[in-house]
């Protein structure tokens, strides 16, 4: 690990310092075994280890269903889920898609105090989901990620989140079902990238069916997970383009 | 069998108890004209509507006819008890042991009255003065042998206020009375072909051939016909009380300070009941505020309530939607808590390991709900309705779920649902291949085919597919919330599904897949 080249200045030796030191951090796992929290197997080959663990902090940016894909396993297992600060959360769709709403509990505006209503409930509802309202501070998301290995609970961040161990998007979105003037909407698939820690690791991406036919997720079959990273779509979906899907978020008024 | 006459009992009687308390509530007149409907019927109607001929088991739209000036209000049996309370408190300290023999109407001994006041007359007189005193008007009170037939002389007395009927005189007193009063509708029925109508033809019957036709429910209404009423006034004990109330001079403006000075009052509201080995699991908060206003709701408490909960439910009540540091509209002049519904501590002990986790959730949801207000935090439930937002029953914690109403619903959506539901819809544009705005007609068809979509005044992009429209229409027959849209679903040029909705104002989206 020592610099093959000379480096000429001490500040430029004190960044190339701090940014190994980063990429040391972003490797090694920051705790000992967690234990796991059920995961549908769809995810096996995007988040770390395999599934959520306790403890944990994942990013899931761009996709609600993606959000409630995360939920879905650990609701029908048992456990209570909390879903803050997104008042436009499909109930009828979390529904169908596996989510107990006996044991939902939902957070719509919790306006300025959401980080401390995640707090709160991150002390005994074991997923929380959360958007956040604005930026988080390292500091705050350190003293979080604190109470959260604390107390074993996993947050689902629907939105950047400083120091997240694992870090979904969707990069492509393709509906299936509906063509031009007929048709009704049936499934998708979509391309969800996955980084590690400090997003270092390699970025791994997977072909999901994020819902498929049967109102499930699974992964689609045709893998389009290559190895170098430099990621292109089968052949057939040249049309859709590999960029972060971004959508029109409602809830900030240009 | 031995004639024993029945001991001297007194009724005092509220005319139209449901209207009076129906009316008090909802701060109308009961001198005008106002009627409950329960199950779009009149249950009962205030004297100004019977002047009009609106009579009991009336329909609702011939009461109407009948009297055009009548207000209607639903018939709510709980609140008839609840506005009886204070009358029954306040007679039992004018004449102990007393029986409520509905709302409306109770029943005492006469002997103890009778001599503390100096005669059965000036014992009716300060009964009347008693109820006169908060504000009813119009009762009455009857004297005779037995209960049933003190209720009939209270009924009969149309000059003055007070019937009594000499003892030994029931019999006579009862004996023009139509039979009906004793008996069920079926044996009235059966009785009237038989030619008997009155109460007095009815006692004229032999009672051993009564018991044996009519059976048990027969001869005690024989026995009530013929004044030998063997059942005699069942006094109440008077329920350990435990509302509170707690009047603040001069009034508070704050909710704060008003939630300080009332802490001190819920801990002993919690702490009686407890005494007396009771829970509560539902309270209702009324408040009076300076400008006459007056506020009631009930709350419920998934568990039971503390002395923390019932103060928050105050604090709630108040803010509505505001923070905790608002002044109020109108300073407080009263608060008062009833406990609505009480329950035993030996069905709420914590089991000796705990209750696991469901009770630790409770708890953070708690901290959570004082921290935003009750409506802070929901649970969910997939209600009915063709339009999504509909769909979405949003009940706060610890609230009942409404029932829900099993409908298939045409024309609701497919089982695929979007996973985001704008709870307002945002405008957006969907245009055709010239550049303006889809339109549909009458009939349903689109002016051209959508190529082009927008949302907001955001830059419009291409439109992968469609399909549309789906028309909704709802509620044609109500002019105020008669819904007629079309549905689009489309896919825009990012990959994502929208659920769009044309109404006369434009395009809206729904919803989202994504």
């Amino acid at each position: 690990m020592t610099p093959a080249a000379p480096l000429r200045s001490s500040t430029a030796r004190l960044e190339r310092v701090d940014e190994l030191q980063a990429r040391i951090q972003g490797m090694q796992s920051t705790r000992l075994e967690t234990r796991a929290v059920p995961t549908h197997p769809a995810f096996a080959g995007l988040l770390p280890g395999g599934s959520l663990r306790e403890g944990t902090v994942v990013e899931a940016q761009g996709s609600t269903t993606l959000v409630m894909a995360l939920l879905a396993a650990p609701s029908a297992s048992g456990r209570w889920v909390a879903v803050v600060g997104m008042p436009e959360f499909g109930v009828e769709a979390a529904a169908r898609f596996g989510i107990e709403l006996e044991r939902l509990v939902l957070v719509p505006e919790p306006g300025r105090q959401w980080l401390a209503v995640v707090a709160a409930l991150a002390d005994v509802i074991p997923v929380v989901a959360v958007r956040p309202a604005d930026r988080v501070a390292p500091a705050e998301a350190s003293r979080l990620a604190a109470r959260l290995r604390e107390r074993g609970a996993t947050l689902i961040a629907a939105g950047a989140w400083p120091g997240a161990d694992a870090s979904l998007g969707v990069e492509m979105s393709e509906w299936h079902g509906l063509e031009l003037g007929h048709g009704l909407l049936d499934e998708r698939e979509v391309v969800v990238s996955a980084a590690g820690r400090g997003g270092f690791a390699k970025r791994r991406r997977s072909r999901l069916r994020l819902p498929d036919r049967a109102l499930g997720f699974a992964v689609a079959t045709e893998s389009a997970n290559d190895p170098d990273g430099a990621g292109t779509g089968r052949p057939s979906t040249a049309a859709s383009r590999l960029a972060p899907v971004l959508h029109a978020d409602f809830r900030r008024p240009a | 069998m031995t004639a024993v006459s029945p001991a001297r009992a007194i009724v005092l009687w509220c005319p139209d108890w449901p209207v009076f308390a129906a009316a008090r509530e909802a701060g109308l007149d009961p001198e005008a004209p106002l009627a409950l409907t329960e199950g779009g019927a009149v249950h009962s109607c205030s004297a100004a509507a019977r002047r009009d001929g609106v009579v009991r088991g009336l329909r609702l739209r011939e009461a109407q006819y009948r009297s055009p000036a009548i207000t209607v209000l639903p018939y709510d049996p709980v609140l008839d008890v609840r506005a009886f309370e204070p009358v029954v408190r306040q007679v039992e300290q004018t004449v102990p042991g007393v029986q409520i023999v509905r709302p409306g109407t109770l029943a005492m001994r006469a002997r103890g009255p009778a001599r503390y006041y100096g005669g059965e007359d000036a014992a009716a007189q300060a009964l009347l003065e008693t109820v006169e005193r908060l504000g009813v008007a119009g009762a009455r009170v009857g004297i005779a042998d037995g209960p049933f037939a003190a209720e009939q002389a209270a009924r009969a007395v149309r000059s003055s206020p007070v019937g009594i009927v000499a003892p030994g005189g029931s019999a006579a007193f009862l004996a023009p009375l139509p039979v009906g009063l004793v008996v069920d509708e079926r044996t009235r029925t059966l009785l009237n072909r038989l030619g008997v109508r009155t109460l007095g033809e009815f006692a004229a019957l032999p009672h051993g051939d009564v018991r044996r036709r009519f059976g048990a429910a027969g001869a005690f209404g024989h026995d009530r016909a013929a004044g030998r009423e063997a059942t005699g006034v069942a006094a109440r004990t008077p329920p350990p009380e435990f509302e509170i109330t707690a009047e603040f001079e001069p009034p508070l403006d704050r909710i704060d300070q008003l939630a300080f000075a009332f802490r001190v009052r819920a801990e002993e509201f919690i702490d009686r009941m407890r005494a007396a080995r009771l829970v509560c699991t539902a309270i209702r908060v009324e408040l009076d505020d300076e400008r006459g206003g007056h506020s009631a709701r009930s709350w419920l408490h998934p568990r039971w309530f503390t002395p923390a909960d019932v103060v928050d439910r105050v604090r709630w009540q108040l803010q509505g939607a505001g923070l905790a540091d608002t002044g109020l509209a109108s300073p407080i002049t009263k608060l008062r808590v009833i406990p609505e519904r009480v329950d035993g501590t030996a069905n709420h002990e914590a089991g000796l390991w705990g209750q696991g986790p469901d009770e630790r959730v409770h708890h953070a949801l708690t901290r959570v709900q004082s921290m935003l207000g009750h409506e802070g935090v929901v649970t969910a439930a997939v209600g009915g309705g063709r339009m999504l937002a509909d769909r979405q029953v949003l009940v706060p914690w610890g609230d009942r779920a409404p029932e829900r109403r099993e409908a298939p619903w045409p024309g609701s959506l497919p089982a695929l649902a979007p996973a985001s539901v704008f709870r307002e819809r945002h405008p957006v544009a969907l245009l055709d291949a010239a550049g303006a705005p889809v339109a549909i007609d009458e009939r349903g068809a689109i002016s051209a085919p959508p190529v082009r979509f927008a949302v907001g005044s955001g830059a419009s992009a291409q439109v992968r597919a469609w399909a549309g429209p789906w028309p909704v229409v709802e509620r044609w027959w109500d002019a105020e919330r008669a819904r007629r849209v079309h549905r689009f679903q489309i896919v825009d040029h990012d990959g994502c599904a929208w659920l769009l909705v044309r109404d006369d104002e434009g395009w809206w989206a729904e919803a989202r897949y994504d």
